[in-house]
């Protein structure tokens, strides 16, 4: 049909992966998503269907680095993998020795188009393992596009952390020109483990982000993290974390800073499959001009999971007439000793304060920015780490600068 | 409704079972041809002597119910239903015309004395002097529904004597047609959805009001439905009109016998108020939920929607979900009217194998309109609970208002509690507020309860009507009693 | 002649759920220059909203009248203008800035105002210099600039952290809106001595109240009756112990 006829002058160059057969059957059945199919109700990929996507140009080491000086400045130092138009650029990679590249082994989720698409056109990516009981300290992913009309990277990775292993993933995802990026990164947390995951999309405004995060996490184990969407004219990341031991932990925390006529969407399925867990999500639009925020957040909690501790909480700041909000917090509970909630709010910047700023002396629009920066702080203030607190503070405030010139 | 007498006797009459609304009446029916055609159609159109755009208007329905796919899209899952094993139309063969009290069947008169829904005027007015518990009660105005057919509107004098008309919608068609004309289908379209279709294109009966401008209805009107023959689907239409600065109460209830097999419910309620109307509709919804086991039960499917259509009008919905085995609806209001207000108050409760998807809808579409939504739903047993509620800000609600509180309550680890709202804004002036918790009721209250001398049974429905209190103060005093008692009754065997 | 803060005619209204409610129905007020002035009467009289409309807010419509401020056109001020010109209001309730840390946001005002009067801005440690000196002064501790503007604290803490910003922001103008906070002996303690400190002859207030006893720490200049909308008496301190002794009711009684 047509999603994957129009996809598919990409998918005959590449190699071919254990589930790429049956992922490119399952999306010549299915197609990409549409509104009708529930879970994309808010972010229908009509106009991606009609495009077709070609494998991007290799470039050259030179080229990759003043890419990556351009766009990922925070990744110049320390240890990172870096990949530019879907291929690892060798020359500019570094890793500790704490961490072992391994096989890679990307799970099919039929159920998950973005799952599908990926394995369907699957081309690079890395798997990494830390081993029990090493902290690997931080290690920057970054994935660049350039030259990037009409062409399509569908990079795989994996990290995988054994019992008492620590990582911290510094995610940036940036790129120039009309390219669909489809990341899929596939996270394994085992007992007391624990990962943070820092992710920045600022990918180019005529981009496409369609990212899927799939974690399991086991006993006592901590799946942490952020994304910073500011990038794209249409995204999505989507999370699906599965906690499966006793006490495991995951945050889903995001802000997502819309303007032009940007749509991002932050969709997470968190399922409580064992007793005891804990999740939290905290999810901040800030809307400007035509931006277009969506949250779809959904806590399952099986049978077993008595104890369940869930929150959810959705807050939109909408700053313009044209900007739109589209909330589906989502509870579906079997079990009955639990304490879940879910919360949303939407609406502008809130008159009293604007006024008692500005009552004190501070000019309109300062005022204004003092209000959204506070807004963000909330889930910003999520961030633990220092210096990943004042990356994303940064980026935030470039953006902030750029549009209120 | 649904003054149902509290004798213990009834329920143990009725062996291990706690529906005490389940026996069977024993009277002589009249059928139409089974299954759905359009002959059956035009056999309930002659049947009730409708004029031929009446006729037009279900057939157009029926065409565009045959083209519809049923949905699939909410969480309680049913067997396929057999559209074509079913009668849609059923009425006690007695029964001539238009009728008096006098007139009608005393075996009818009997089975809602039974269920406690006093038709008997005098005995109402007369009170005082009469019946012992009933002594207290305001008049209601009721409308029984009997499967197909109104078998009686009691008080339709007085009502007459305020302006008010409330009748059976049959009745409105042949003698009100400009009103029904202009408004049935004005906020439900008949290819609204799949089962509002199929009610548009057979619908038998059901309660029309109108209130004039300026009136405020002297008494509260109810329509209590009753499902009563074998393989017949309910399909009523209820019609309510408030003109610029008119107000009414209006009170439903229901209650069906214990059978083995499903029926159908697919009602459709249509409300519009214009400039400072008010309308408050409350349900307390009893339908049969089936046995321990999920074994017989309603469907009840209902398409219920309210326009407020002027300034500052108001529509309120209050209900009381305890019965059926499937629930779905979703009670909305458009709210059109700058100004104007929705409100809805639920509360749901399932128990043993039971499936409610229920919540609301509230589409804003003119400035400065406020909508409140407060939904508690209660699972017990094997039972499934989902709200479903979508609030929409379209683009001219400069200042609008909502705030959404959803709660549940989970008896027992074998049920489940869902929430599910949705949430569109598109107007920055607009907020929208929402919160969701989910909870049990914690060892410590119910100790805390039985140290005090409750019984656990006793100590749970405690704990429960707090926490549907917000709820049920919105309903009419006499329907707040009853509902108390209906929710302890639904919840007996759910805990222990 | 006067020409500090001149008020003539003012009228003023809200809008009530789409249907405009008239609060200020013609108030006359004149404010030297060095003076403090209280303005008394009964709950519904506009007090309130005088406050509002003399420091900007934007839900009252001006609909009649004007106000002047060293011979400026107040009401023509955008709410960040007013302040820089000097005029401060305390809030009655002071509003919550969630994630707005008091300090930086005490900072910001500060170089705001003094960026708009022409004077050289702060560096952080000048500022600190400066805030240290008041909040020693107000016996108020250094927490209190960690947290954020006004979230979670005491009510008397947030009357404190109004007299900071007053003494910080250094107007030429005060209204203190003390309307409803009348009953805590502490709040209004800390208020008083607040604008006391501030007297002199380059300092004015108006005092909001509905209670005589802030006037038991603050003795004003002159004090005015308001109802409906107006002033409808002016006199001396002893207008308010006639008005604890007597009520209002007698020169209700003297417009009727």
């Amino acid at each position: 049909m047509s999603g994957a006829t129009a996809i598919s002058p990409a998918i005959e160059s590449f190699l071919s992966r254990a589930h790429q057969g049956e992922a490119r059957i399952l999306l010549e059945l299915q197609g990409l998503p549409q509104r009708r199919l529930e879970a994309w109700r808010y972010t229908p990929l009509r106009d991606l269907d009609k495009t077709g996507f070609a494998a991007p140009d290799a470039v050259s080491v030179d080229e990759a680095r003043a890419l990556l000086a351009r766009l990922a400045p925070e990744a110049l130092e320390g240890h990172r993998i870096v990949f530019v138009n879907g291929v690892a650029i060798a020359a500019l990679t570094s890793l500790p020795d704490t961490v072992e590249v391994t096989d890679l082994s990307v799970p099919l989720l039929a159920d998950r188009p973005l799952s599908v698409l990926n394995n369907a056109i699957q081309q690079q990516g890395i798997a990494l393992r830390v081993a029990a009981d090493v902290d690997a300290g931080q290690i920057a992913l970054v994935s660049l596009v350039t030259n990037g009309d009409q062409v399509s990277t569908h990079l795989a990775h994996q990290i995988t952390l054994d019992t008492g292993a620590k990582l911290t993933l510094l995610d940036i995802q940036s790129g120039e020109g009309a390219y669909l990026a489809n990341p899929s990164l596939t996270v394994s947390v085992a007992e007391k483990a624990h990962l943070t995951h820092l992710r920045v999309q600022q990918d180019s405004l005529e981009a496409t982000n369609l990212a899927l995060v799939n974690a399991r996490i086991a006993e006592h184990g901590t799946y942490d993290s952020f994304t910073l969407t500011l990038g794209a004219k249409l995204s999505r990341h989507e999370v699906l974390a599965h906690l499966g031991g006793k006490h495991a932990i995951v945050h889903v925390n995001a802000a997502q800073l819309l303007a032009g006529s940007q749509h991002a969407d932050l969709t997470s399925v968190i399922t409580h499959a064992a007793p005891d867990c804990n999740s939290r999500q905290t999810v901040k639009n800030v809307l400007m001009d035509a931006g277009h925020g969506v949250f779809q957040g959904k806590i399952y909690v099986d049978r077993i999971a008595q104890k369940t501790d869930g929150y959810q909480m959705n807050q939109a700041l909408l700053l313009s007439e044209k900007a739109q909000i589209d909330s589906k917090p989502e509870l579906e509970i079997y079990a009955d000793d639990v304490k879940c909630s879910h919360g949303a709010t939407v609406g502008a910047l809130d008159d009293e304060q604007l006024f008692y700023l500005r009552a004190r002396g501070i000019p309109h629009a300062e005022a204004r920015a003092i209000l959204v920066r506070a807004f963000l702080l909330d889930a910003l203030a999520l961030v633990t780490d220092e210096a990943a607190y004042a990356l994303l503070d940064r980026r935030v405030d470039a953006w902030w600068q750029k549009r209120e010139a | 409704m649904p003054a149902v007498t509290e004798t213990r006797e009834a329920v143990e009459t009725l062996g291990q079972s706690t529906y005490k609304w389940g026996f069977e009446t024993d009277i002589e029916m009249e059928f139409a041809p089974k299954g759905l055609s359009e002959e059956t159609i035009r056999f309930i159109s002659a049947r009730k002597q409708e004029p031929e755009w009446m006729l037009d208007w279900r057939l157009q329905a029926f065409r565009a119910w045959q083209s519809m796919e049923e949905p699939s899209w909410q969480k309680p899952e049913y067997p396929a239903i057999d559209y074509q094993d079913a009668f849609y139309f059923a009425e006690p063969k007695s029964k001539p015309g238009p009728k008096s009290l006098e007139e009608v069947d005393p075996e009818l008169l009997r089975t809602y004395e039974k269920l406690g829904i006093p038709l008997h005027e005098q005995a109402i007015l007369a009170g005082v002097e009469g019946a012992g518990e009933q002594e207290a009660r305001l008049p209601v105005a009721v409308d029984a529904v009997f499967d197909s057919v109104s078998v009686v509107t009691t008080f339709r004098k007085t009502l007459e004597e305020a302006g008010v008309i409330f009748c059976p919608i049959s009745d409105a068609i042949r003698e009100h047609p400009e009103l029904v004309k202009r408004y049935l289908g004005s906020v439900v379209p008949v290819s609204d959805n799949f089962f509002a279709a199929l009610n548009s294109a057979v619908f038998t009966d059901g309660s029309f009001v109108y209130v004039p401008e300026g009136v405020k209805c002297p008494m509260e009107l109810s329509t209590y439905f009753r499902i009563n023959a074998r393989n017949t689907g309910q399909f009523e239409r209820t019609l309510i009109i408030c003109e610029d600065r008119a107000t009414v109460s209006y009170l439903e209830g229901c209650t069906a016998p214990m059978r083995d097999e499903n029926q159908l419910h697919a009602a459709v309620v249509e409300l519009v108020a214009m400039n400072d109307a008010k309308i408050k509709y409350s349900t307390v919804q009893n339908w049969y939920p089936g046995d321990e086991n999920g074994k017989g039960g309603i469907y009840n499917f209902v398409t219920k929607r309210g326009a407020c259509r002027g300034r500052n009008a108001k529509i309120s919905w209050t209900q009381v979900e305890t019965g059926s085995a499937i629930t779905w609806k979703y009670p909305s209001c458009i709210l059109a009217g700058e100004g104007s207000v929705g409100e809805f108050y639920s509360v749901a409760v399932t128990n043993n194998r039971q499936q409610a998807d229920t919540g609301t809808k509230m589409i804003h579409l003119a400035p400065n309109t406020r909508s409140t939504i407060i939904a508690k739903t209660i699972s017990a047993g094997h039972s499934d609970s989902t709200y479903r509620g979508l609030v929409r800000m379209m683009p001219k609600a400069r200042g609008a208002r909502n705030f959404t509180q959803c709660d549940s309550l989970l008896i027992g680890d074998q049920c489940g509690a869902h929430t599910v709202p949705y949430i569109e804004n598109r107007n920055m002036t607009a907020r929208v507020e929402h919160e969701a918790t989910t909870s049990k009721i914690s060892e410590d209250q119910l100790f805390y309860c039985r140290s005090r001398g409750l019984s656990e049974e006793d100590a749970v429905g405690l704990i429960v009507n707090g926490f549907c209190k917000d709820v049920l103060k919105e309903l009419p005093m006499e329907f707040a009693v009853e509902a108390q008692k209906l929710l302890q009754l639904s919840l007996e065997g759910s805990v222990g | 002649m006067n020409d500090f803060l001149k008020i003539s005619g003012l009228c003023a209204q809200i809008d009530d759920n789409g249907t405009p409610k008239e609060i200020l129905r013609g108030l006359d007020l004149e404010v030297p220059k060095g003076q403090i002035h209280a303005i008394m009467g009964p709950n519904g009289s506009g007090k309130s909203t005088l406050s509002y409309v003399l420091a900007g807010r934007e839900d009252y419509e001006v609909t009649g009248g004007s106000a002047e401020f060293l011979g400026e056109d107040l009401l023509a001020l955008e709410p960040e203008e007013r302040a820089a010109l000097g005029v401060f209001l305390a809030f009655q309730a002071p509003i919550e800035l969630p994630g707005v840390n008091n300090a930086n946001f005490l900072r910001t005002a500060v170089n705001a105002v003094r960026r708009a009067r022409k004077e050289d801005e702060l560096d952080a440690v000048g500022f600190l210099k400066a805030v240290r000196a008041e909040t020693k002064h107000l016996h108020m501790s250094d927490e209190m600039l960690k947290r954020n503007v006004n979230v979670g604290f005491s009510g008397g803490e947030k009357k404190r952290n109004e007299v900071l910003q007053m003494r910080m922001l250094r107007p030429k103008f005060a209204i203190l809106d003390e309307t409803d906070s009348g009953l805590d002996i502490d709040a209004l303690r800390i208020v008083a001595e607040g604008v006391n400190s501030l007297r002199g002859p380059d300092f004015s207030a108006l005092i909001i109240t509905h209670h005589q006893r802030l006037l038991d720490y603050i003795k004003p200049d002159r004090v005015h009756v308001m109802a409906k909308g107006k002033i409808i008496h002016s006199g001396g301190g002893e207008v308010a112990l006639a008005l604890e002794a007597q009520g209002y009711q007698q020169y209700l009684e003297a417009v009727a």
